[in-house]
């Protein structure tokens, strides 16, 4: 196990490299400029002089392989540069948003993970069968169904119909103090929309591979042998049944990570998904890079988590393959 | 962003840790939102990039947090804030004096003096400085404390005008000085003099204010002032309705739902203009004739009507009509007939399909906006209808602004404005022909000499009568040559709680700030 995460480890290290040089490449080469989206609309009534001296002060003017090179060198050094979306340092940015991302995105996953295995593993014990048929045309029904839209929809039933949750914000609006009774209450919204948004892929996956784990020899001998349908189902069944979808776990963050950034702007949830649009409409390059950097992080740790999670899982997968 | 991956029993742990941590800095019997009078949640669409009036906050005066040494009343006239009274100006127009208020302090309890006022201006114009408005200061030569209260700012032009730019709020040096003025947490974590502190302010989500109750002005009753940031329309008007806000700005379709509902709406008249620049360096929009008939061919009230849903009024300039600067006799009647007879006395002759042609130019341009903007795009349409019906064909076209940029000299942009302080303001970059094309000043490269010399005199000039004149010689020779199409001066829309009593509204500038929309004196709210 140890080898594996090493390995995985020294193999980040390139890819970081590549993955931030491409992020400064891109935005260096998109038709957004720095110092207009710095200004915004004093901007536009600002002259030729002001404008030169702020490209010269946020150093816009610098080639761009030197100014990824700069970013790198300090950020190494522990330096991650100062964000001019939103003027202060990209840590300090980071540090005030991400654990409320990753508060809603795991709890998110975490419903996502446990209904959809659930919904999955019901789908599956009769296919064709009715609960089969309702979970499908569910899934597919929340598959096209846009966060967005969702996140607008249960906030006009559950906050404006019922009025039982908050329709916004991470607490009651006109309070200074976060207490974790109210963070509760202002997850439930936007964690469900999340997690219903990424769903429909669990329960699809979960379904036909315990589906087809029930069609296996190794399964049919257990019903032969007069074993009980639970011990069957969740015992042999699901556990084989589990393993692509544990592989495929880890190419699910990407897309755990867009969802987010929707649901948080309808929710106006305080994560980092908003700084992240800002960061890249405005060519914010420290924030821009230390942010791609971080979604890269994660999302080689959710492969390597799957890996792990797929040997334990599954005694005969080495973790030196 | 996202360290999101975390799975599994790290999940747990950092949920379980991130509610222990939240928990414990809870204080219990807190955190009742309460609908007592005392506290109002409005809800807006913009959220600054930071507090800091160094980089910009609150140039316009009314930060809420921060005090100029002049502020507006309800009626936009200047009325001293730190300084005791208006300033004392030269004869010559270019020395301001200001006595200081005594006894004013910030709000962390050190005093206010003449040093913070120095400090504040020398910062915002040092070339370090990442303020991208610096420019409206361009007046300044020196500025100077006199003992611990007088301020002198010398000019290195008479610039009559001047006394507005000093609404800008005031930081103190002991706090914002020790500090990287581009992003410092000062920025995020200000100190003012103003009536109200900073309580709280979680970057995407809300903005909670906070009454000083050391304010020189009187404590507000309004305690606790919140303002919510939710960028998307229907997401505010939503929230509102469900009692979460108080109050809110809103577009003209969503305000009108709340008609009637222990909800008052309140339409604040403004400065920002919607408009088409008409460039001179264009063979179509640069001809007179072409552009006096485009002048009468729109249908200014259609657009009123139409567009913004009749919260707003037609405008003949960039001065609304209902201003005291407003130039009787210039208003434009809708007349696509004269358009026509205009057009065909000077030469433009319809062409097979029915465009203008003339010397081989057919009367054709492109018109930009910027994409995404509902607005302006709407604007552009109506406009390029109207102008279809006089033979005058204008293309429609969406971009960014770094697309419309480069073009600006060639084609035609919907352009838009306003600055209700002075008329200086908005007329002297959007018309002077030696601004042309320096950054976004001058889109059109308008160039009159008439005009340039009645701006040299409405900047310069002490005399109110003088400046009056000069102004509207502006506006008179807009209508024999006007460089833009002006169409129309739009209404701000806010809806807010019956309970807060009857509110008032400033007329407003094109930017909507923090301390705009009713809540713009909520220090004076009296529930």
């Amino acid at each position: 196990m140890a080898r594996l995460a090493g390995r995985r480890a020294l193999f980040a290290v390139p890819v970081l490299g590549i993955v931030t040089f491409g992020v400064f490449a891109i935005a260096a080469a998109s038709p957004f400029d720095p110092v207009k989206a710095y200004a915004g609309t004093a901007g536009l009534s600002a002259s030729q002089d002001t404008l030169d001296q702020l490209r010269a002060n946020l150093g816009a003017d610098e080639p761009l392989v030197t100014r990824w090179w700069n970013w790198l060198t300090s950020a190494v050094q522990g330096d991650l540069g100062d964000s001019s979306a939103l003027r202060q340092p990209v840590a300090d940015v980071i540090a005030e948003r991400v654990g409320w991302s990753v508060l809603l995105a795991s709890a998110a996953f975490l419903v996502a993970v446990l209904l959809g295995g659930l919904l999955g593993v019901l789908a599956a014990r009769r296919p064709g069968g009715w609960t089969d048929r309702a979970v499908t045309s569910l899934a597919y029904t929340l598959e096209a169904a846009p966060p967005f839209w969702l996140g607008l929809l249960v906030m006009w039933f559950f906050a404006l119909k019922l009025g039982v949750l908050p329709a916004g914000g991470l607490t009651d609006t006109g309070t200074t103090v976060v207490t974790a009774d109210q963070v509760v209450r202002h997850l439930v919204l936007p964690a469900s929309v999340l997690a219903l948004s990424q769903l429909p892929w669990f329960v699809l996956y979960v379904r036909q591979g315990v589906g087809d784990a029930l069609q296996e020899d190794p399964v049919r001998g257990a019903r032969a042998r007069g074993l009980a349908e639970r011990t069957v189902l969740l015992g042999h069944a699901l556990r084989s049944g589990m393993l692509p979808v544990l592989t495929l776990i880890g190419s699910r963050v990407p897309e755990l990570i867009t969802g987010a950034l929707l649901v948080e702007t309808v929710f106006s949830w305080p994560g980092i998904a908003a700084a992240t649009v800002e960061a890249a409409t405005a060519v914010d390059f420290p924030l821009l890079a230390a942010l791609t950097v971080l979604a890269t992080i994660a999302v080689l740790v959710g492969n390597l988590l799957a890996d792990l999670l797929y040997g334990l899982a599954d005694p005969r997968v080495g973790f030196d393959g | 962003m996202r360290a999101r991956s975390i799975r599994g029993m790290g999940t747990l742990a950092t949920a379980a840790a991130l509610a222990t941590v939240a928990s414990a800095c809870s204080a219990p019997g807190e955190g009742d939102s309460g609908a007592a009078a005392t506290s109002a949640v409005v809800g807006i669409a913009y959220e600054p990039e930071t507090l800091s009036p160094l980089l910009g906050f609150g140039k316009d005066g009314n930060s809420k947090i921060f005090d100029g040494l002049l502020t507006h009343d309800a009626d936009l006239k200047l009325k001293p804030a730190l300084a005791t009274a208006l300033p004392k100006v030269s004869d010559d127009g270019r020395t301001y004096t200001y006595a200081l208020r005594e006894g004013v302090k910030f709000s962390d309890g050190k005093p206010f003096t003449a040093k913070d006022v120095v400090f504040t201006y020398e910062t915002i114009l040092d070339e370090k400085t990442n303020n991208p408005s610096k420019g409206e200061l361009d007046a300044i030569e020196s500025v100077e404390a006199k003992g611990d209260d007088t301020v002198v700012f010398r000019l290195k032009y008479p610039y009559a005008p001047f006394a507005e730019r000093t609404v800008l709020p005031i930081a103190p040096e002991h706090m914002a000085g020790g500090q990287d003025v581009n992003t410092g947490t000062f920025g995020s974590n200000p100190v003012g003099t103003g009536p109200y502190k900073l309580a709280k302010w979680s970057k995407g989500e809300q903005l909670v204010l906070e009454a000083n109750s050391g304010y020189w002005g009187g404590p507000p009753k309004i305690e606790r002032f919140t303002m919510a940031i939710i960028k998307d329309d229907d997401v505010r008007a939503t929230r509102l309705r469900s009692g979460d806000l108080d109050g809110a700005i809103l577009p003209p379709n969503l305000a009108k739902a709340f008609q009637g509902s222990g909800q008052k709406t309140y339409a604040a008249k403004s400065f920002d203009y919607r408009t088409v620049t008409l460039p001179t360096g264009n063979k179509v929009t640069g001809n007179t004739a072409v552009r006096r008939a485009l002048d009468i061919a729109v249908d200014r009230k259609a657009m009123v009507d139409g567009i913004l849903e009749g919260a707003g009024k037609v405008a003949h300039g960039p001065v609304p009509t209902d201003s005291e600067w407003f130039t009787e006799g210039t208003e434009r009647t809708y007349d696509p007939k004269k358009a026509r007879t205009l057009l065909d006395a000077a030469g433009w002759k319809p062409g097979k399909d029915g465009i203008r042609v003339k010397d081989g130019v057919r009367a054709s341009f492109p018109l930009w906006y910027v994409s995404g903007d509902k607005l302006r795009q709407d604007h552009a349409l109506a406009y390029a209808s109207d102008a279809k019906k006089i033979g005058v064909e204008v293309e429609v076209q969406a971009g960014t602004w770094e697309v419309i940029e480069p073009r600006m000299p060639k084609d035609a942009v919907l352009a838009g404005g306003g600055s209700p302080a002075d008329p200086d303001f908005d007329q002297y970059p959007l018309l002077r022909s030696d601004l042309a094309g320096d950054g976004f000043n001058n889109m059109g490269w308008y160039d009159n000499a008439t005009v340039d010399r009645a701006l040299k005199t409405g900047r310069e000039s002490g005399d109110p009568a003088e400046r009056k004149a000069a102004y509207d010689t502006v506006q008179r020779e807009l209508v024999k040559n006007p460089g833009y199409t002006f169409l129309t001066h739009i209404d701000h829309l806010y809806v807010v709680d019956d309970r807060f009593g009857d509110l008032s509204t400033q007329v407003e500038p094109h930017d909507h700030g923090l301390a705009a929309g009713p809540w713009w004196n909520v220090e004076d709210w009296r529930p």
